[in-house]
């Protein structure tokens, strides 16, 4: 079981709509990823609060399909 | 005791509590191990918990914390982070300052 690059930029966007992403796929395997996710919407955040969204975004996947999803998150500017 | 009851002893009882694969002297997670050698490398005294000791433990974790992966870094009892924000936090020297402002000790130079 894995999932893809563009699934993954696809459920952040629809539960963080004002991202950008970059997504790099670390093994080849559909299992590790690392990402970067920059909103405006996360301004006033904390790290934790803003992994969460995009945890949240990713409904469940993370964790159990998603072995490792390394991420960078951060406000724009 | 249930296992929630049991997390949260765990982290109101010890400064510096880790969620971990493994424990700290042979870590089974390259993701904990990176913890273990930051925590490590500032001197931080800390107490190891194994999560693959227990399935309840394992999900019990991530259920109070609404964090999905482990590890899991708590220190005086609040959730700081997963291996990337806690690696983050320590590249910026945020780390030793929140365990500094925590009452934590830590290593001089580190």
């Amino acid at each position: 079981m894995a999932m893809d690059a563009g699934e993954i930029e696809r459920l952040i966007k629809e539960g963080i709509p004002d991202a950008q992403i970059s997504i790099k796929d670390l093994a080849g395997d559909g299992n590790h990823y690392s990402a970067t996710v920059i909103a405006a919407s996360f301004s006033g955040k904390s790290r934790v609060q803003q992994h969460q969204l995009v945890y949240q975004a990713l409904k469940g996947q993370m964790g159990g399909v998603l072995h490792a999803l390394a991420l960078q998150t951060g406000t724009p500017g | 005791m249930g296992i929630e009851q049991f997390i949260d002893n765990e982290v109101k009882a010890n400064d510096v509590v880790l969620f971990m694969k493994g424990t700290p002297q042979f870590p089974q997670c390259g993701f904990s191990g990176q913890v273990v050698q930051i925590l490590d490398h500032l001197g931080v005294a800390y107490k190891g918990l194994n999560v693959l000791e227990s399935a309840d433990l394992r999900d019990g974790i991530k259920a109070y914390s609404n964090w999905p992966t482990i590890p899991q870094l708590y220190v005086k009892g609040e959730f700081v982070g997963g291996c990337d924000i806690v690696r983050e936090m320590f590249q910026a020297g945020e780390l030793q300052q929140a365990l500094k402002d925590a009452g934590v000790a830590v290593a001089a130079q580190a």
